[in-house]
């Protein structure tokens, strides 16, 4: 029989870039084909390609084997291929069934919708697959991990075999996750195929029947799950030797350095973000702050870093109050500050390398006299930085939004670390990174640590926060539900956590 | 677009909670506050034993429906008694969900007590101010339907005042020439159908600033519509331009006859029928079809409804050109349904309010005709105010719906919903 889905030599260039070059690929039926890759790596070119979105310079595809002739997503999803988006594509006010029928809605009298008949349809997709969906509940009441399901069902209803899922972890907790990968099997029990990308390797190794690893828009192997370890896995991705483990030197704890007392902060929208809540950090310590996405981690660090003015409580740093000071007072007074959006809140994409490099400091000597800037020094610092930073560059006077992922958080890791500081706050600093440039902010973050700095470092990313804290708190709907040793807490523990479920064993006041 | 916005924060429920609660005691104070006014201000300034007469049919009218007559002063005392147990009730446990609608009935029964006092030792036409705030209510609620059809599909309409003055100056002129008044509004039709389809080029082809595009066609119709009413229209030499005539009132037979309602509702002329048709219809088109399914995904997430393929654009020129339409209909109502000739800017801003309406209606054609209705009661009130033995200018009375506008859109009476997608122009990947 023929595979149910194959990519023959699929090219795509984009000026000055060869994203897909030559790509093979084959997805037999009833398999969760994993692709694995970095960013930039070519696979989300590949799934648009596959998808409809963009059309392949060269190459064919091949659904049970018929070439099919893919020009948009409604000819994928006649094709039998859909995706589900890494960004739900649901309208949070319409209902399951609305959502799931719009573009394919069940009509009577020639235009009114039949409501009833969909959500029957709905109800049975849901009650086949086990997904615990009701049909008439509205989106925006739903928690994220049901909402996946929906954009799963809008497939299914479609009649979709083939189901690209675009790093569907990513807004997950463990739990969640776990009965994704439940539900993934089931779908495959059924007959139906998937493509499940990501660059997580545990999750790969958890779930897929075969591994295809991209690097460089090319295929640079195939492998099977039971065969493979993580670190064969890594260093297919990468292309070279990688270490996984974070080597982290025994601990010197100082004095106090950042505290935090019964904070409140509110959200854009006027709701409670952050609730009342405490904790410190030290010098020569790392504290993890894990959460799933969306529990007030934004708020957190806008309120410590002077971008959000808090309703109540007081943050101290060093001693000093520093609740209501503005940014640039806090940044003198020694923080370091990497955001969650580096191209939104790190960096002025428009501006050369060398004026982003000195963006908290232009104002100071040696790079300002009176009112005018000394651009000599600022174009001599930047130089310097970027080669003692290895920041990959033509030049200082390249624009920031020219530069990856990588070496733009390299630029602000160079700003922040070139000063001295003695706390810094880290959002999210891998963030869509490559494992390369992972492990090197990963050295930077615990050289710091090392030398007494304070470390606060939000992350969603559960196994960042795992390797790299000394204490690890857990933020859940605007409240610290837990601070746990960061050398004995497990991963199933946190997830529990990050879910909201505290039992007196985990519980533990550091 | 970053997933913060599409994963809706977890950790805003108690935040809720505690402004849900705000919330129902500002509206228990306003409810309470109603009720000390009533008895503070309204009862304390009345004769004892003054009688209050409403005449129940309007000037002229055929129906016969005798006087309302009743002591003012029992009558107010009971209404703030009700007003003031509503907001005892509200403080204390509160309405939920139907606040909404009781703060209505606490709106309804508190502008009544107003009338009872204004007319305290007097008399006053009921069922004329009541009938004068249906026909006020027909360009505003007209509006308000084309700015829903263009902003659920996600398009920003406040150019629905040059709209609707560009189709009351060609149903004029092409009324006048044709001497066929059905004619003229189709003329009108079509002329705001254009001026539409110009819109959406602007604000969905070329991704203008849709405020701007819509500032463009007012400024734009305001300009050639005085030039050439100026030069033409007003001159004696071609008033044959300017008798379009009028549409007459059509009673409808049984419902007509109906005491007190009949006079009120159903002895108009035609646009206040197409007013409650057209108001029901789109509510069913909207809520209940495919196409209006389409529409509104259209205007909340253009990314979900393309990837499912609805044709994004296409769905947004054809609401526009369908606003444009109804706001032109509106425009002929100036001319054709009211003043029976045109006059420069005779509109008046009322595209503006019909704007206004729709979002105190909540981008909803029954709650837009509600509104509609509300500021039309104001605006007939305001008519009449020289007329009531009040101490207050009738410039003030007119006020009081546009200072309820401002309320609700500053979320006293809780936030309403606009379209997601409201005003974004949509970029394909």
């Amino acid at each position: 029989m023929a595979p149910v889905l194959e990519l023959r030599g699929i090219t795509k260039r984009f000026p000055g870039v060869l994203a897909n070059d030559h790509i093979d690929l084959t997805v037999e039926k009833g398999e969760i084909h994993a692709l694995l890759g970095e960013n930039g790596a070519g696979k989300t070119t590949l799934m648009n390609i596959l998808y409809g979105l963009y059309h392949p310079d060269e190459g064919d595809i091949l659904v049970n084997g018929i070439k099919a002739n893919i020009k948009s997503p409604i000819d994928a999803i006649k094709a039998g291929v859909g995706m589900v988006h890494q960004h739900f594509m649901l309208v949070p006010v319409f209902t399951v069934t609305e959502n799931v029928m719009l573009g394919e809605e069940f009509t009577k009298y020639g235009g009114v919708l039949d409501r009833s008949l969909a959500a029957k349809k709905v109800q049975e997709i849901s009650d086949k697959y086990n997904l615990n969906i009701d049909p008439n509940a509205y989106i925006k009441d739903m928690p994220v991990g049901l909402q996946q399901r929906v954009e799963i069902i809008k497939l299914l209803f479609r009649e979709a075999n083939i189901l690209i899922m675009d790093e569907p972890t990513a807004v997950l907790t463990p739990q969640e996750v776990t009965e994704l990968f439940k539900i993934m099997q089931t779908l495959i029990d059924q007959g139906k195929s998937i493509i499940f990308i990501t660059h997580k390797l545990g999750e790969v190794l958890e779930c897929a029947n075969k591994i295809t690893v991209i690097r460089g828009g090319k295929v640079v192997g195939s492998t099977d799950p039971k065969t493979a370890s993580m670190n064969d896995l890594a260093n297919m991705m990468v292309g070279r030797e990688v270490k996984l483990e974070v080597d982290k030197a025994p601990q010197k704890i100082g004095d106090t350095v950042l505290e935090v007392q019964d904070l409140k902060v509110l959200d854009p929208r006027g709701g409670i973000a952050i609730d009342s809540i405490n904790f410190e950090v030290k010098a020569g310590e790392v504290l993890g702050i894990a959460g799933v996405q969306g529990n007030g981690q934004t708020e957190l660090v806008r309120s410590l870093t002077g971008l959000l003015t808090p309703i109540d409580g007081t943050v101290t740093l060093n001693g000093q109050d520093i609740t209501h000071s503005n940014p640039r007072q806090i940044t003198e007074l020694g923080t370091a500050h990497i955001p969650e959006d580096r191209q939104k809140d790190g960096l002025v994409l428009s501006l050369p390398i060398s004026d982003n490099l000195v963006l908290n400091t232009y104002y100071l000597k040696p790079y300002s006299k009176g009112i005018w800037l000394d651009q000599k020094v600022i174009i001599e610092t930047g130089e310097n930085l970027v080669k003692s930073f290895d920041i990959r560059t033509p030049s200082v006077f390249t624009t920031a939004s020219s530069l990856s992922g990588g070496n733009q958080q390299k630029i602000i890791v160079a700003r922040e670390f070139s000063r001295p500081i003695k706390l810094l706050i880290a959002s999210q600093p891998t963030r869509g990174l490559d494992v390369g440039s992972i492990e090197y902010i990963h050295k930077r973050l615990l050289e710091k640590r090392d030398e007494g700095c304070a470390v606060l470092l939000v992350s969603t990313e559960l196994d960042e926060v795992m390797q790299l804290s000394d204490r690890i708190a857990v933020l859940y709907r605007g409240k610290i539900i837990a601070i746990v040793d960061g050398k004995t807490a497990t991963k199933e523990q946190l997830g529990l956590l990050m879910a909201g479920i505290t039992g007196e064993t985990e519980k533990m006041s550091l | 677009m970053t997933t913060t916005t599409t994963t809706p924060s977890i950790a805003t429920s108690k935040g809720m909670r505690s402004r849900e609660r705000r919330r129902r005691l500002i509206m228990g104070g306003i409810f309470l506050a109603a009720a000390l006014f009533i008895w503070f201000v309204f009862v304390a300034n009345i004769t004892p034993g003054a009688q209050t007469t409403f005449l129940m049919a309007p000037g002229g009218s055929s129906n016969e429906t005798a006087d309302w007559v009743f002591s003012t002063g029992i009558t107010l005392n009971v209404i703030a008694g009700i007003l003031a147990l509503l907001g005892v009730f509200q403080v204390v446990r509160g309405f939920g969900k139907i606040t909404n609608s009781i703060l209505a009935v606490v709106a309804i029964l508190f502008i009544f007590g107003f009338l009872t006092w204004a007319t305290s030792g007097g008399q006053t036409n009921l069922a004329g101010l009541l009938r004068v705030m249906v026909v006020r209510a027909v360009p505003l609620t007209l509006g308000a339907l084309s700015g829903i059809l263009c902003e659920r599909s996600g398009v920003v309409n406040i150019g629905i005042e040059g709209m609707m003055l560009t189709a009351a100056f060609v149903s004029t002129v092409f009324a006048s020439l044709s001497h066929n008044l059905w004619i003229g509004m189709l003329s009108g039709i079509l002329a705001g159908g254009l001026m539409g389809l110009i819109h959406a080029v602007l604000s969905i082809k070329y991704k203008i600033n849709q405020i701007i595009s819509g500032t463009v066609i007012n400024i734009f119709a305001t300009g050639i519509t005085s030039y050439l009413s100026s030069k033409f229209l007003q001159k004696t030499s071609y008033q044959f331009l300017n008798e379009p005539g009028m549409f007459p009132q059509v009673e409808i037979p049984l419902l007509s006859k109906i005491p007190f309602i009949g006079p009120i509702l159903f002895h108009h002329n035609i646009y206040v029928y197409a007013m409650i048709i057209l108001v029901l219809f789109l509510s069913f088109m909207l809520f209940k079809t495919r196409w209006g399914l389409r529409v509104r995904a259209v205007g909340e997430h253009p990314k979900a409804a393309d990837t499912l393929g609805i044709n994004v654009f296409k769905t947004r020129y054809m609401a526009v050109i369908l606003g444009g339409m109804m706001a032109g209909f509106a425009g002929t109502y100036f001319t054709l349904g009211s003043s029976g000739r045109f006059d420069e800017v005779l509109t008046a801003g009322r595209g503006f309010i019909g704007l206004a309406a729709m979002i105190f209606g909540n981008y909803n054609p029954i709650g837009s005709m509600g509104a509609g209705l509300l500021f039309g009661f104001f605006d007939s009130l305001s008519v009449k105010a020289s007329l009531l033995q009040v101490p207050l200018p009738s410039e003030f009375l007119g006020m009081v719906p546009y200072l309820a506008t401002i309320i609700v859109l500053a979320g006293v009476v809780g936030k309403g919903h606009i379209p997601a997608a409201d005003g974004e122009p949509y970029e394909k990947e």
